[in-house]
């Protein structure tokens, strides 16, 4: 029996590759490493580099990855890949905006939520829309 | 006659108002159908990331990170997500119905909560009606990404490291089918896997690579993101389908009103010729 693995790569957003190869190469933090059929399960960070595949007719497909995981059982390898270069300080920046954006927007604003007011808000639109939907129902 | 032509106005309004809703419906159709596909492409990656932490939380490593353990509960985070724009139903209303319900049964039992609002729609309303917000992100578009939501989700995860939040939460529509839609809430955090733990006692364990923390500590925030990505990916699914439904509604109600009016103009007309005749008669008879 020739023995192959399966190989995914995905993204949060999409599944960029999924099929059969015989042998992967990709850089891991430590470096590079192969992974054969059989190899023993194993999770890896990965650098934003190369992933190889070489297929079962020999044949060989190259993928960028911007970073991620390398996860390997002894048959499946499945790669989850960022969607983009990740740098702790780019995270960081992220996070000031999004708390400068909620200050900015919400200037002025009472910490304790109203339920009561706004219970009775919802219940008057949900009341609306059941409305509608009745007289709706009662025209046909 | 003032009063056939003030109905062939409103007829015309109708008409041109079905048009645009008409419109939106179909927009939305096509909208819906791409969120869709957007929502099934990246389940695999949720799908698969959530074996992988599910075999973390249940393995043996000699390293337990702090999403992975229970806290007692004194202030929690709730993520919400709502759309951008309206004309979607009840969509965001029922949302925000059962957000403030799970809210208040938090302060009931003397538990502070923050707040992390994804979409307008949710930060008009707990502009209004208050709440302590620490982060927002609006405007997302159709096709999100998941760059965008870094932001918002970290500060969540970073209060939670640093001990200020016990819990997190993440409150979104679930998309059962076209029809309908229906809130629900996740816990993120600590991490909570409902799979048949006694299933995945395994003998073995990963190598890691550096090593365990390091792999585990980035691991656990890309399965976060993911999941919120995920749900904000369904969220968008859910509004093209709730909006093409209220369109739909929208449009059908359209023409039932047009053909009330359509019956109320044509007696109008037929008053004013018959009114019209009868004063010829009455003229003639009087000659």
């Amino acid at each position: 029996m020739t023995k192959q693995l399966h190989l995914d790569i995905v993204s949060a957003e999409k599944v960029l590759y999924s099929g059969e190869a015989s042998m992967i190469y990709a850089t891991t933090e430590l470096g590079d490493v192969g992974i054969a059929p059989g190899h023993t399960q194993l999770l890896a960070a990965l650098k934003p580099g190369d992933i190889r595949a070489v297929l079962v007719d020999g044949a060989e497909h190259v993928f960028y990855i911007s970073g991620g995981f390398l996860e390997v059982q002894p048959y499946t390898v499945t790669v989850l890949s960022d969607t983009a270069v990740r740098a702790e300080d780019l995270d960081e920046e992220a996070i000031l905006i999004a708390k400068q954006a909620a200050t900015d927007k919400l200037h002025g604003r009472v910490d304790a939520v109203e339920y009561a007011k706004a219970l009775a808000e919802l219940a008057e639109t949900a009341a609306q829309l059941q409305a509608i939907a009745k007289l709706r129902g009662r025209r046909h | 006659m003032s009063s056939t032509k003030e109905i062939r106005t409103k007829i015309k309004s109708i008409r041109s108002t079905q048009k645009i809703t008409k419109a939106m419906e179909m927009v939305a159709a096509s909208k819906m159908r791409r969120a869709q596909e957007r929502m099934l492409a990246s389940k695999a990656y949720a799908h698969k990331i959530r074996q992988v932490v599910a075999h973390l939380a249940c393995g043996k490593s000699e390293y337990q990170h702090p999403f992975l353990k229970d806290r007692v509960q004194k202030r929690v985070g709730y993520i919400i997500i709502t759309t951008d724009r309206g004309l979607c139903g009840g969509l965001n209303v029922n949302l925000l119905k059962s957000a403030l319900l799970a809210i208040r049964a938090k302060h009931v039992d003397g538990i502070e909560v923050d707040l992390c609002l994804l979409g307008t729609k949710g930060e008009l309303f707990f502009k209004r009606f208050g709440g302590h917000v620490v982060a927002t992100k609006n405007h997302l578009g159709d096709s999100p990404h998941v760059e965008d939501l870094i932001g918002v989700v970290n500060v969540m995860l970073q209060s939670y490291q640093q001990g200020e939040l016990d819990g997190l939460y993440l409150i979104h529509n679930d998309f059962v089918n076209t029809m309908v839609q229906k809130p629900i809430i996740q816990q993120l955090l600590p991490v909570t896997l409902n799979e048949d733990l006694t299933k995945l006692q395994y003998h073995w364990d990963y190598l890691y690579e550096p090593d365990a923390k390091k792999v585990i500590d980035v691991l656990l925030k890309r399965y976060i993101e993911s999941q919120v990505y995920q749900a904000v990916v369904e969220n968008i699914a859910c509004e093209q389908a709730a909006r093409m439904v209220a369109m739909k509604s929208a449009s059908e109600n359209a023409n039932d009103i047009i053909a009330d009016l359509q019956l109320i103009y044509n007696k109008a007309r037929q008053a004013a010729i018959t009114q019209e005749l009868a004063e010829i008669i009455a003229g003639a008879a009087a000659v």
